[in-house]
């Protein structure tokens, strides 16, 4: 197995793990950090494709999601901070009345 | 086998084990410790693979801003909640069911795939300054979209909590008017 397909597997390993870290655990933070593994797991195959292929706009589209994401925390965690404040939990089976 | 190829081995090897150790981990304190430890592995990958820049962003970013945030939320949620104490939901073995499946699919398809083909590249493309100048010069309107992007969220999360702090206000007046009227 060589270095690219060893870093693939990687990736395909953090995200399956991410996928399902998502819908086993109970506790809204901790899968808040399984979707955060998810997308390093997206992040590692682009940077492997990004060197492979020499492309330099790659990198500029990893500092691009790194950016989003951390904007994607900042606004998710106020959210959940808001939600315990409502539900007082951080279950996501108290919350089933947002089904509508 | 190579020096640079046991190292991407030994780093794997730890991102891998932080990965798995967020499963098993009973206190959200302890899986953002294991997912820092994933992170810092997967910042040594990219600096072996010669990608400097994305190594120090995923350092500044994700461990220096992201988990910081997370780890300061935290500390402010209560641990005798029943979401602190139960590590998994019901749907434990559907998930264990997708694990398998989806781990299947990986295996087959790293067995079926076909080597890549090496490209040349010159050794600075990823430097730190190649990547400044790219930066600035090509990809400099995409980077003002994203900020414009992320005014536009952070807008709407004000938005988000105002609404709701005006909910509160007018249900505890229309409860005072009540009260009054009783």
């Amino acid at each position: 197995m060589d270095d690219t397909t060893l870093l693939l597997a990687l990736s395909g390993l953090l995200f399956v793990l991410g996928l399902v870290g998502v819908i086993v655990r109970r506790n809204l933070l901790v899968m808040l950090m399984f979707l955060e593994l998810m997308l390093n797991g997206v992040i590692l195959s682009l940077v492997v494709f990004t060197q492979l292929l020499g492309a330099e706009a790659g990198a500029v589209l990893v500092f691009l999601v790194f950016v989003v994401a951390a904007a994607e925390i900042a606004i998710a965690v106020p959210i959940l901070l808001l939600l315990v404040r409502t539900g007082h939990t951080l279950d996501p089976g108290a919350y089933a009345g947002l089904k509508g | 086998m190579t020096i640079e190829t046991v190292f991407l081995l030994v780093f794997a090897l730890g991102a891998l084990t932080g990965a798995v150790a967020m499963f098993f981990l009973r206190h959200p304190m302890r899986v953002a410790l294991a997912l820092i430890g994933t992170m810092v592995s997967l910042a040594a990958i990219y600096a072996q693979l010669g990608m400097h820049v994305i190594a120090v962003f995923q350092i500044l970013i994700y461990v220096g801003a992201v988990m910081v945030f997370m780890i300061y939320a935290i500390m402010l949620l209560d641990v005798r909640d029943r979401s602190f104490t139960e590590r998994f939901s019901p749907l434990l073995l559907a998930g264990i069911a997708g694990l398998l499946l989806l781990l299947g699919v990986l295996v087959d398809g790293l067995l079926r795939g076909q080597p890549f083909p090496a490209v040349d590249v010159p050794p600075d493309v990823f430097g730190v300054g190649a990547f400044a100048i790219a930066f600035m010069d090509q990809f400099w309107v995409y980077f003002a979209l994203t900020a414009v992007l992320l005014l536009v969220a952070e807008i709407a999360a004000s938005a988000v909590i105002d609404i709701r702090r005006r909910g509160q206000d007018v249900a505890a007046g229309q409860a005072e008017r009540e009260n009054g009227h009783g």
